[in-house]
Order: structure tokens, then sequence, then C-alpha cells
């Protein structure tokens, strides 16, 4: 039983299940703003913390704004986010891992340091640092995730290429002529591809989550935008007599960022990728 | 071994040096000009004659160098300036923070602790049981599931619903209970998947066969021995994720209001009070490399053969 569960969990059908689950959130964040019912920063005092009608499926908070709508909307935040997160991190992540790794020497051990003393710090009080020097703000909480996440790329791509640099089918490539461009998109891309996949994969989950807590805490998205941190924070207010307005976006986070931590757990059992 | 430690805390120096020059270098990356937020924080109407003064009072007019070796005199002292909101030295007002906030953490450690060691032996020992999946379903939920989150839902289900605990502030043992669960949940996920792993590692070891055949009972095996080994990684895993621990301050702080560090920086954010930003920075700069020495400390203390062939891997 437990053992066709684990199964289940951790093999093939994890892996599709996910997928689909992820393609599913990231469709409903594109299309919201075609299948959300309502407008979602639209204001209407006498709809006010409505229960659950036809109208509103899952009520409305203390604006009288659609939950639903908004969760719909807070999604395209949330996930839009992370994404921009994970490309531009990636990005940077790549670049400087693999001129690190190609150069060697002096350059590669400052860069390399500079990459362990950002991993030694924990995340939300770097992110917090920066935001706190830079003030409040999407775009100030942006560029700190960023400045903390291209780190895990960078050291994979290194180490990639370092040990990529001694293999005989490099040699050999170079001997016949082909471009130091023509090497990395034909031989270093490809062997990297799956630990990129993988802890690309987990980062979604933590980007998810830091953007949810900034907001929370204030920092991040500013009203009346919908973001699920931001909506935990309004709903708060109304814990005793609306609880519901805290709990949907609370699973809406929770669910987002299980589905990507068990893709990514999957993933790196399949493709035997060392997690950090 | 004197040696090991003594490498070791000459190895502290330069990283202190490099977190006192981010510290002073956060001041001027900042668009936020300090005259300017100071000004703004006493809500005195910023006019150029006095931000002119308010520079000159801060030493901002005069060259770099002269203001780091400056910056770094103060340090040394523990002065970090009086905070732009209250106008008192930020070192007392940490100090008169801190207990609160270590007490949080300190309950946390301990009760995360007390959860993860009984649970990651069990679920070592039986492995694929009923058991090891509740430690996996764990693992995912405390990696998953938002903190603040956390914190509100028990604060509906034990505070509001059933009316036992109280929902905010500090005070007695009842206020602490739903902030240290909430706190731990995270804690809990990592140690206990941990102390899983290597207690299997530990488990292949031939002394443990050596044990078997000598006829010990299971259960000291387990115990005395493998437990004995397998906690190491644990200790240093509880240093490494301390890391968990401080942002978690800071989010439980906010979500239950307790008066402790985490909150005060918070609202140092949100009133751009530039001295409390950076004394938190430096603090938790030096409060890291602190565990990490401290972590190899204790390791080095467990297994002395650590001194000669260098940090044990993790």
């Amino acid at each position: 039983m437990i053992k066709r569960w684990k199964a289940i969990f951790l093999g093939q059908k994890a892996i599709m299940i996910c997928s689909i689950l992820i393609i599913i959130f990231f469709g409903a964040a594109l299309l919201a703003p075609w299948i959300a019912p309502h407008d979602p920063i639209k204001v209407n005092l006498l709809q006010k913390l409505k229960d659950p009608s036809a109208e509103h499926l899952l009520g409305t908070d203390h604006l009288g704004r659609d939950t639903l709508s908004r969760l719909l909307y807070g999604a395209r935040i949330s996930l839009g986010f992370a994404t921009v997160i994970f490309i531009s991190s990636l990005g940077i992540g790549l670049i400087i891992g693999a001129l690190a790794g190609y150069m060697g020497g002096w350059i590669d051990s400052i860069l390399m340091r500079l990459c362990e003393g950002i991993m030694a710090f924990p995340n939300l009080v770097l992110v917090l640092g920066v935001v706190g020097i830079f003030g409040p703000g999407l775009m100030q909480v942006l560029l700190a995730l960023m400045l903390v996440q291209w780190v895990y790329y960078a050291r994979v791509c290194r180490n990639m290429v370092v040990s990529l640099k001694q293999q005989n089918f490099i040699t050999a490539a170079r001997i016949s002529g082909s471009s130091s461009w023509k090497i990395i998109y034909k031989h270093i891309i490809p062997n990297i591809q799956r630990p990129i996949i993988v802890i690309g994969t987990l980062e979604m989950g933590w980007a998810i989550m830091d953007i949810s807590a900034l907001s929370f805490l204030g920092l991040g998205i500013q009203p009346p935008h919908a973001e699920w941190g931001a909506m935990i924070h309004e709903g708060t207010s109304y814990i005793r007599s609306h609880p519901e307005l805290m709990i949907y976006p609370g699973m809406f986070i929770l669910v987002v960022v299980v589905t990507f931590n068990i893709l990514g757990e999957a993933l790196s059992e399949k493709y035997g990728v060392k997690r950090r | 071994m004197i040696g090991y430690i003594g490498r070791r805390i000459v190895a502290i120096v330069p990283i202190v040096f490099i977190a006192t020059l981010i510290t002073f270098a956060l001041i001027h990356i900042s668009p936020i000009d300090p005259a300017e937020a100071y000004l703004t924080a006493a809500h005195i109407y910023p006019t150029d004659e006095l931000l002119q003064q308010k520079r000159h009072e801060f030493g901002l007019d005069r060259p770099l160098l002269v203001q780091y070796v400056h910056t770094l005199g103060n340090i040394a002292t523990l002065d970090f300036g009086k905070s732009y909101l209250t106008n008192q030295p930020v070192w007392n007002e940490v100090v008169s923070k801190l207990p609160a906030t270590t007490e949080l953490a300190f309950w946390s450690m301990l009760f995360s602790a007390l959860v993860s060691i009984p649970l990651g032996v069990l679920a070592a020992v039986y492995k694929n049981s009923w058991i090891d999946m509740l430690s996996r379903i764990i693992a995912y939920l405390g990696a998953s599931i938002p903190q603040f989150w956390l914190g509100y839902l028990l604060i509906f289900f034990f505070a509001v619903k059933l009316d036992w605990l109280p929902v905010e502030g500090r005070g007695d043992w009842r206020n602490l209970v739903l902030p240290t669960m909430t706190l731990s949940m995270v804690l809990i996920a990592v140690y206990t998947r941990l102390l899983r792993a290597s207690m299997l590692d530990q488990l292949q070891e031939t002394y443990v066969q050596y044990a078997r055949m000598r006829g010990l009972r299971e259960r000291v095996i387990m115990l005395k021995h493998v437990l004995k080994m397998a906690i190491m990684p644990l200790i240093s895993g509880m240093g490494i994720n301390l890391g968990k621990l401080l942002t978690g301050t800071i989010i439980v702080e906010q979500v239950f209001s307790w008066p402790g560090f985490g909150r005060y920086f918070v609202e140092a954010i949100f009133n751009r009070d530039i001295p409390v930003i950076q004394c938190y920075i430096f603090f938790a700069a030096c409060l890291f490399i602190l565990c990490n020495l401290l972590v190899d400390l204790v390791q080095l203390y467990m297994d002395p053969r650590i001194s000669l062939k260098g940090r044990a891997k993790r």
C-alpha cells in the first residue's frame, strides 16, 4: 500500500500529475481577465463580506470585491513574478557560472566565495535588507530575490563547466575547429539542462513563498492589487467573522508550492540530481 | 586541537571585516538620503539648510575612507547611532528587544528537537512504514506552508474557535505556545528528514552488523550506537538552519505581535530607520559566523578526528 503510494508520489506519475497541475495554474493565471467573473479591484460596499452565492462563488471581501476573481488575478502576480525571477536569475547565474568555470584562477575563487557568502545567509534576511535599503515595492522585492537566487544556478553551471573542460570530447570538438559558442551550445547546455530544471522547479516554489511573505509584511505589492500574501493580510482583520478570507489564499499558496516541491523532488530523483 | 580552534577563530576576522564593509556600503548604495529620512521620521519639513546641517552632523560630507574608519570605530564600540524615529541609541533598543526573540527561538529549537528526534529515528528504523510516510508528509507541508498563514490558522483554531490560548502579545507560557508551534513547523520538517537520512546512512555501517552479531538488543544498538553517530549532521543542520529560525522570528513576531527584534526591524524598514536596518544586518551576519563556529566546536568535541582531517562534510 505504502509502496504504491510512494511510487505514485515519486515516480513518473508524480511528474505527469504535477506538470499538468502547473500548466493549469499558469493557464488560470494567463486567462484570468477572461475567466474571472468580476473585476478584482472594483469596490462595491453594498456587496461587502457576502457569503458564497451564484453571483460570487467564493463570496466577497471587506470592500465587496469578488474573492475568486482576486485569487485568479493573484495567481498572475505570484506565478508571473516567480517566472521573471526564474528567468533572470537563471540568466545571471549561467553567465557568472560559465565565466567562473571557464576562466578559473582568482576570478573563479572570488565569484565562488561570493556565492558561498550569499548562500550562507538566510534568504529572507538578505531580501529584507535590500528592501530595507531601497524601500518597499514590488520592483525592489524582485531585484532582491534575483540577487539571492542566481547563486544556485551559478554554482551548478560553474561545476559543470569545470568538469566538462577536462573531458576529451570537448578537446576533440575544439581541435576539429568548433567555435566556443558552438561548444557551449552543443555540449555544455545539454549537460546542465537537468540540474537546472530541478533547481528551477524548487526555486519557483521558494520564490512564490517569498513574494507572498513580503507582500504579507506589506513590503511587496501595494493595495488595491490582489496578491495572495496581501490577501491573507487583509483577511486577518476578519478572522473572527469571515476566516475564509484568509484561508482561501493560503490554500492556493500551499497547493501551488507543494506541487512545485513534489515535482522538483520527483525530477531530482529521476535525473539523479543532488539537491543543494 | 587547540591549533584547529585557533585557526577557525582567526578565519573569522576577515569575514567580520567584510560584514562591516557591507553594513557601511549599504547606506551609500541606498537611494535614500539619511538626512532626509531622519527629518521625515522626525516630522520636520526638510529644507536645504536643514539637510546640509544633518548631512554634516552624520559626517556624510567627509571622504568615504574617513567615514568608513569612523563607522568601524563605532561598530567596535557597539555604537550604531540613534534611531531616527525614537532618537534613542539603537543598541540599547536592540538589547531590550533581544530577550523576547531569544525566548521564542529557544523554545522553538527545543520543541522541534523534541519532536523531530523521535520522529526521525522511527522513520528510519521503520522505513516505508506509516510513520515514515507521516514524516514525509510533514516534510512537504513544512517546506510548502507559508509561515504567516500557519500562524493565523493556529490562531483561528486555538484562540478564536476553541478559545484556549491568547491571540497575541507576550506574557506567560500560554502566549508562547502558538508562536513556538508556528516557528517549529519548518524546523521539524527539516530536522526530521535530516536525521532520517543520516540514520539510514549509519545503518549501512559494519559496526551495526557487528553489534547485531554480538546479540545486542536492537533498541540498544539504535539509541546508543547509531543515534550517537547519526545526530552529528543534525547538530550542524541546526546551526545552518538558524537562518530559517531568524527569518521565522521576523514573520512570527509580526503575526503574534511579539515585541522582538524581528518586528522592530520590519518597522524600521517602513520608517526608513537606516541605523536600525544597518544594525540588524550586521547583527544577523555576526550571529551566523558565531553559530557556524559553535557548530564546528561541538562537532570537534563529539568527533575529535575532525581536527586532523579538517571540517567534516555535512
